[in-house]
């Protein structure tokens, strides 16, 4: 009966030691599912969830804080992907965040340009260069169209153009197949 | 002398149509007035133009050069003046136009300045640079740049050289005609590439369906100074696809994602081979080739067709009929169906095939897939077209490339055999370009994230360092105004009491008292120095005007004091 405690109190000891140790041993850094989150978010770094980038928007959606519709630039698929990670079930895009656009890239007119580099400190990519009191242009394939340099600017020099569909950017369609009726 | 093949998996038996066109020889199709050039008519960058709208070019002059690795050089077709640079339809099935090089031609089809090159002596890496220049790409339908196929690496080793000349294709019979007429040519290109790659092996691989080509290669191979097996290989569909050629030849197969120089060989087309020769042995840069221009014309034939020739004319010069319902560039199994005939022929057309409904009935409606597995019995990439088809339709793209949706080689052999004629390699094309424009997604994705982490990185680290920057300025102000008050103090000396550090408060005070010092110093510094030596005329003027802004003073002191009393 002594001998049967002994031997269970003893593995209780050994496996509780494994544990802890392997607890202290194998600490996961940070919060995987805010990184997994983050992993599906366009990274536009728009802000237009609420969040100061897509990365805090990920951790508030690890947390719980925020809900997974509040993306437009993710659209509706990337909520279906976000409630497959999180096992909720997707719903329709939150429509006062805003809604989603064709993918566009920022132009500055050079012409009317006046150099304040206000639109390069608002910039979340860095995608804008340029210094004071010179011309300013945008890096477009670092642009992720967030459109946030487009407040800031005291002239008004900078529209959002729509990618145009060219031939390295083309797509094949999804086939339409008419099917016959039977019966 | 019988070489032992192997038979690789599936394949399909549709009628081939190859004797109405391949009887006829070959015509040169004329001059057109205007040559459009595309600069991308190849896999890899787009040729960069370098020339300008108004320039006379000659024949053979590059145009657009190599943009990269992975690019080759487009030429002028012809002598004649560029009237263009700018979008024109293109032979693709989106119809979208791309970048190209309008010629008018001049009639007088003057050359340029060649010569052979000395490929012997030229150093391999120098000579592959010539190539690309020379526009050189495979024109078996890929249109891969030939210089970097033709660089062996120092991994990889190709001891087996394999020239293409299955031509499996139905209609299709550009490739026999060239074999049949200029075999001595194409084996002085393969000479070039057995030097290139330090080939050892060299089999012609020929569909038994074209037994004149295989006569023709086997003459010119006796002629040869290196050791050439002409095989004639049985003819089924797919069975000119580089990996089934392969296969049959060598019984190998190229793994999953693997390339065909990773277990050592290397594929041409023969139409390649010959270009290589043309390009090594006159100098000439790929301006031509040959297509086959067939289906519902009056004469079908092959032409050799300058790059850049609009697809109607070579219609026209067939014999065009009524009743034409489309045109494909290819062959039925593969073709793409063209936008429209202004598009000009590229380095890639080896096949005009005009459609009617008498040769090519519309497909009946499709009907739901069965999953009687027909198509996966006919793949030769041994995948499973159903469940392909499957994941395709719903989206599913991840299990569409778990069942390696990228080893299917679009053959068109599932479609031919469905019974329930379901377009099924539509489906693939569409779920391949949709996982590439995903990475492509994820790729800039990616980038932006890592752009903005290194934003807030870069903004936290400007913030620190402003404020390291401010407390070592503060910091050295202090040690400035203590050494001051040291020295002041030194220089006070004895009556102040020794030991009594100067206070915090007391140092700020000594360093404005000596701000106060200096700016007064300055201020006397600036003060007009003319009112030091003056005579005593000027002094009493100086007087007397300063004893009148003084009685002025009084006075308009007075009313206001007045006032005040009041």
């Amino acid at each position: 009966m002594l001998t049967a405690i002994l031997v269970m109190v003893g593995i209780a000891v050994v496996i509780g030691l494994v544990l802890g140790w392997s607890a202290i041993r194998f600490k996961v850094e940070g919060n995987p599912l805010a990184e997994k989150i983050d992993a599906i978010l366009p990274q536009t770094q728009c802000g237009q969830c609420g969040f100061p980038g897509c990365r805090p928007y990920a951790e508030a959606i690890a947390k719980g804080e925020a809900d997974i519709n509040q993306c437009p630039p993710g659209g509706e698929e990337g909520v279906k992907k976000l409630a497959e990670l999180l096992g909720v079930e997707p719903k329709s895009l939150d429509e006062t965040h805003g809604t989603p656009k064709p993918k566009s890239v920022a132009f500055i007119d050079e012409q009317i340009c006046i150099g304040c580099t206000l639109c390069i400190q608002a910039c979340p990519v860095d995608a804008i260069s340029g210094a004071a009191k010179q011309m300013h242009t945008i890096i477009a394939a670092e642009c992720t169209g967030c459109e946030l340099c487009l407040p800031p600017c005291p002239v008004d020099c900078i529209s959002m153009v729509p990618l145009a569909e060219d031939l390295p950017h083309w797509k094949w369609k999804h086939p339409v197949i008419e099917l016959k009726r039977v019966a | 002398m019988s070489r032992e093949l192997f038979r690789f998996k599936g394949g399909v038996h549709p009628p081939e149509h190859k004797s109405e066109s391949s009887t006829h020889p070959i015509h040169a199709a004329p001059l057109p007035r205007k040559l459009v050039i595309p600069l991308r008519q190849h896999i890899g960058q787009a040729a960069k133009p370098v020339v300008n709208v108004g320039d006379r070019v000659l024949k053979g002059q590059m145009i657009g050069a190599a943009d990269g690795y992975i690019s080759a050089a487009v030429h002028a077709s012809s002598s004649g003046v560029v009237t263009a640079i700018g979008l024109q339809p293109v032979p693709h099935i989106s119809g979208l136009p791309d970048l190209c090089i309008t010629l008018e031609t001049d009639g007088r089809d003057e050359w340029i300045d060649h010569a052979p090159l000395d490929y012997r002596t030229m150093a391999p890496a120098e000579l592959r640079m010539q190539l690309r220049d020379m526009g050189l790409t495979g024109l078996g339908g890929a249109v891969f740049p030939s210089a970097v196929k033709l660089d062996p690496g120092t991994a990889h080793h190709c001891p087996t050289l394999i020239l293409n000349g299955g031509e499996c294709e139905p209609w299709i019979t550009c490739d026999d005609a060239l074999m049949r007429h200029h075999a001595d040519e194409i084996l002085q290109g393969v000479a070039v590439m057995r030097h290139l790659l330090g080939s050892t092996e060299i089999l012609v691989g020929i569909e038994d369906n074209k037994p004149e080509a295989i006569a023709a290669m086997q003459a010119a191979a006796q002629k040869v100074d290196f050791a050439v097996e002409v095989v004639a290989v049985p003819t089924i569909y797919p069975g000119g696809g580089a990996k089934q050629m392969i296969e049959t030849l060598t019984g190998k197969q190229v793994p999953s994602g693997k390339l065909s120089t990773d277990i050592g060989i290397q594929v041409f087309n023969v139409g390649t081979a010959h270009a290589l020769a043309r390009a090594v042995h006159h100098g000439e840069p790929l301006i031509s080739r040959l297509v086959t221009v067939t289906g519902h014309v009056l004469r079908r034939q092959n032409f050799g067709v300058l790059i850049g020739t609009p697809m109607h004319t070579l219609i026209t010069l067939a014999g065009d009929r009524d009743g034409t319902t489309g045109v494909l560039m290819g062959g039925p199994m593969m073709g793409v169906p063209m936008p429209n005939l202004e598009v000009p022929v590229v380095k890639a057309t080896n096949c005009i095939l005009v459609q009617s409904n008498e040769l090519f009935p519309p497909l009946p409606k499709a009907l739901p897939c069965i999953r009687c597995t027909r198509c996966a019995d006919v793949c030769p990439a041994e995948l499973q077209p159903q469940e392909l088809f499957r994941f395709a339709k719903a989206g599913d793209f991840g299990h569409a490339q778990e069942y390696h949706l990228f080893d299917c080689i679009e053959c068109g052999g599932c479609s031919y055999v469905c019974p329930s004629h379901i377009p099924l390699v539509d489906f693939y094309r569409y779920a391949k370009s949709e996982i590439w424009a995903r990475e492509k997604e994820k790729r800039a994705a990616d980038l932006a994230r890592e752009r903005h982490e290194f934003r807030q990185f870069r903004l936290e680290r400007e913030k620190k360092e402003k404020a390291e920057k401010l407390a070592a300025k503060a910091q050295a102000a202090r040690a400035q105004a203590a050494q001051d008050q040291t020295r002041r103090a030194e220089l006070a000396a004895a009556p102040a009491a020794e030991g009594a550090a100067p206070s915090d408060a007391d140092a700020k005070k000594a360093l404005i008292a000596a701000a106060l010092a200096r700016a007064q110093a300055k201020k006397a510094e600036l003060a007009p120095k003319n009112t030091d030596q003056l005579s005593p005329d000027t002094r009493r003027e100086i007087e007397e005007i300063e004893a009148r802004r003084a009685k002025i003073l009084e006075q308009a002191r007075q009313p206001l004091d007045t006032q005040e009393k009041n």
